[in-house]
């Protein structure tokens, strides 16, 4: 058995902590979160030169070619940088859908422009409050063009293009939805970025009128499509979840070794060691689950489905659990702007919601166990 | 990453197969495979008695403590192999619980010292099952703090006298040997003056007595020792040595690592599946889908653990900290889907009739018996402690009797 990243594997987590450590410290998320830019630019073409957004597209189409256990391994240096950029819009979801399901043409268009790092790429799902169900979908399609309006889409207000779940029939079913690419910079698109907990990565409203359209996969698969998309994406935000978790839990020990209260450091009193103990639990736990949707996604194993959606619930929890008990050790110092706790509380809170919230992959655990047991 | 075995690992899992498929007692099987939350007991025959009859035809042929030396009575395997034997051996495992206390912690604490003569003598027995051992630590005045321990040692010529009391003795009344720690010196801070050695249950002046648990079941036992002879020869360590050889046995235990925490999980999802409530089946209820979902998370994280565990194991390394969650994961997790288990099946719940049509049983067992889940071993707290100092590196706690003779550390609270 060797349920572990490899030592190549592990070389390149070094070489991306580094180079994360470097180029997007706390000042450079800072710097989005308070409005001085959309995302931070330098970062992302530094990004592609170091081959990250590409490493699981392949050479073929100007990526790496490596694979998407290396992929997991990037996504957790960047879910512990909370690196300010699109990348798990563009990578997780647009990149996965166009390599799943795009045809060659697709392929060659998108992927190079997105492993170099000229088109930034999101999912445009959600019609406001609710989690994602092809019943609540309203935008149609129709001769070649989308209408209506998305809302929340992730990094929408920066994107160049956006894969669009739009109905195409009314029998009720999910194959009345498809999927469809649509250039975000062509005509009858319009966009408001929308304020969110969580500035530091954008979100926006996108209206679509008649906005020319190209269909992603087969019109009636649309719905599956996006369902394997969802999980795929959900394995690689488990890992950024995860970085995350790790970093909160090593600000929070950190500090407790560091502060004196009552003439000890704080890290000696058992209700704080007890309070990180319980951290390390809930990230262990998640980085477990984690490896196993990484056997699975890059196996593409039977078992994804399930193997996904325990990992994002895992890893939501963790992420919010040492997140949020990460303030509580620093005390007032904690809920201070100063401080960056907030930051990753900020980041742990929305990462729960997008892709669905926690309610929603509950849900689809439960279905996916029984489907196993019933098989 | 894989689940993949290497090639000696496949060799070695085909020959423990075959050796198993042809040798395990199969007329146990039907009783064995059942779902079990702590001792297992069975209807007709004594369990004792069959643990004993299959560690000795394991012993026979080559298959008993496999990590052990030959000359002790292993095989010499490496800690991989130990752990595909555990995974290929499955629930006949079970039958190794009278065991595990003897063969994990006393046995590898006489080969590192004991002297050759009793290791030659003693540890093939044990071994092969033939000698069940214990370990005499807990005192009732020394159970988290077992360095409080007041059981005296004092040297009579070649001899030590033994006066005092231990408890929580897992398996006394069926152990023919035990390891036992004392004190040897009061005068001394308390882990400095302990002294361990090795003893025959049957020695004079040696009374075991069961104690009654909460739940009405009799596990552990209270050891009274009066005036209890012991040769100098079986010593273990030097004098005032005894909380470093304590050591020793501890961190053997935590070396062991295939042995499978249980959680209640599968048996809570297999049972929500079956439910009908009134409003339609219990697994399609939101409240039952969404706390079904977050122990499902939590009981795949520990399976997951011990596999990166297991994976260091293969790759010849020790397995990292992680493995230290498990047994604080767990003793929640059984005490809090029991109490779940049993809210779901309304005022029946509280029926421990096996013959009530609506009562599953097993989650009331385990709602009784997990309390010590969350004690023996370890407690939650002090597992956090040794989380938090030993994988966090955060300070020890103070302790204001550390430097302070024995004798003179005060016992009473108020």
């Amino acid at each position: 058995m060797n349920f572990e990243f490899s030592d190549d594997q592990k070389q390149l987590r070094d070489q991306a902590r580094r180079y994360l450590a470097e180029h997007s410290p706390p000042k450079a998320v800072r710097a989005v979160l308070e409005g001085k830019a959309p995302y931070d630019k330098a970062l992302w073409k530094g990004l592609a030169e170091m081959g990250f957004l590409g490493v699981a597209i392949p050479e073929e189409f100007g990526g790496a070619g490596a694979g998407h256990l290396e992929l997991c391994v990037i996504a957790e240096e960047m879910g512990r940088a909370l690196a300010p950029v699109p990348f798990s819009s563009t990578i997780y979801l647009a990149a996965e859908a166009i390599m799943l399901a795009g045809s060659s043409a697709q392929k060659e268009k998108w992927l190079p422009k997105i492993a170099s790092g000229e088109a930034i790429g999101t999912l445009a799902l959600f019609e406001g409050v609710g989690n994602p169900s092809h019943r609540a979908i309203k935008v149609s399609a129709s001769q070649g063009a989308v209408s209506g309006t998305k809302m929340p889409v992730a990094d929408g207000a920066i994107a160049d293009f956006a894969i669009v779940a739009a109905r195409t029939g009314s029998t009720g079913r999910d194959a009345d939805i498809g999927l469809f690419i649509v250039d975000l910079n062509g005509a009858g698109v319009t966009r408001k970025a929308l304020a969110n907990l969580d500035q530091a990565h954008g979100q926006a409203e996108i209206t679509f009128d008649r906005a020319k359209a190209e269909s992603l996969g087969a019109a009636s698969d649309g719905w599956n499509i996006l369902t394997r998309v969802l999980d795929r994406a959900a394995v690689l935000m488990a890992f950024e979840q995860v970085g995350g978790a790790d970093r909160a839990l090593e600000m929070g020990r950190d500090y407790a070794l560091d502060r004196v209260a009552f003439g000890r450091p704080i890290g000696s009193f058992q209700a704080v060691k007890h309070l990180l103990a319980d951290m390390y639990v809930s990230a262990t736990l998640a980085r477990s689950n984690c490896y196993y949707g990484a056997w699975a996604l890059s196996t593409d194993a039977g078992e994804l489905p399930e193997a996904a959606a325990t990992a994002r619930i895992s890893a939501t929890q963790a992420f919010q659990h040492c997140a949020k008990n990460n303030i509580q050790v620093h005390g007032g110092m904690g809920f201070t702007w100063e401080f960056d706790c907030h930051l990753y509380y900020r980041r742990a809170n929305v990462l729960a919601l997008s892709l669905g919230s926690p309610t929603y992959w509950e849900n689809q655990l439960i279905d996916r166990m029984r489907f196993r047991n019933a098989v | 990453m894989n689940f993949d075995d290497t090639p000696q690992e496949a060799a070695f899992r085909a020959e423990a197969r075959a050796w198993i498929q042809a040798n395990a007692p199969k007329e146990l099987e039907a009783e064995l495979s059942q779902p079990t939350v702590g001792r297992i007991k069975l209807k007709n025959r004594d369990i004792l008695e069959e643990s004993k009859k299959w560690q000795k035809k394991k012993a026979a042929a080559g298959w008993a403590c496999l990590h052990w030396p030959k000359e002790f009575g292993g095989r010499g395997a490496t800690p991989i192999e130990r752990v595909i034997w555990q995974q290929e051996e499955g629930f006949y495992g079970k039958l190794e619980g009278v065991f595990l206390i003897g063969q994990g912690m006393c046995g590898p604490t006489m080969m590192a010292y004991g002297n050759e003569a009793d290791k030659k003598k003693h540890l093939p027995p044990l071994a092969a099952g033939e000698h069940v051992w214990c370990q005499l630590f807990s005192e009732p005045s020394a159970g988290s703090d077992v360095a409080g321990l007041r059981t005296r040692a004092e040297k009579n010529g070649d001899d030590w006298i033994i006066n005092g009391q231990k408890v929580w003795t897992t398996g006394a009344h069926f152990s023919d040997y035990g390891i036992v720690i004392t004190r040897t010196d009061p005068t001394q801070p308390k882990h400095k003056g302990l002294t361990m050695f090795w003893l025959d249950m049957k020695s004079p002046g040696v009374v075991v007595k069961p104690i009654k648990q909460a739940n009405g079941q009799s596990e552990f036992n209270e050891v009274y020792f009066t005036d209890v002879k012991i040769p100098d020869s079986q010593r273990l360590g030097k004098v005032g040595d005894g909380w470093n050889v304590s050591l020793t046995t501890l961190m053997n235990e935590r070396m062991s690592i295939g042995a499978r925490q249980s959680t209640g999980f599968p048996e809570l999802f297999a049972f929500c599946s079956d439910l009908m409530l009134e409003d339609g089946p219990a697994i399609d209820d939101k409240n039952v889908r969404s706390k079904l979902a977050n122990w499902a998370v939590k009981a795949s994280g520990l399976k997951y653990t011990s596999y990166r565990s297991i994976s260091a194991l293969s790759r010849g390394d020790r397995p990292g900290p992680e493995n230290s969650i498990g047994k604080l994961v767990a003793g929640t997790m059984l005490q809090d889907i029991a109490t779940f288990a049993m809210d779901l099946q309304g005022a029946s719940g509280a029926l421990t009739d096996a013959d009530s049509p609506s009562v599953a049983g097993q989650f009331q067992s385990i709602l009784l018996r997990s309390p010590s889940d969350r004690i023996a071993g370890g407690t939650d707290e002090i597992l956090r402690n040794i989380i938090a100092e030993r994988v966090l590196g955060l300070p020890g706690d103070i302790r204001v009797d550390k430097d302070v003779p024995f004798n003179a550390i005060p016992t009473k609270g108020r």
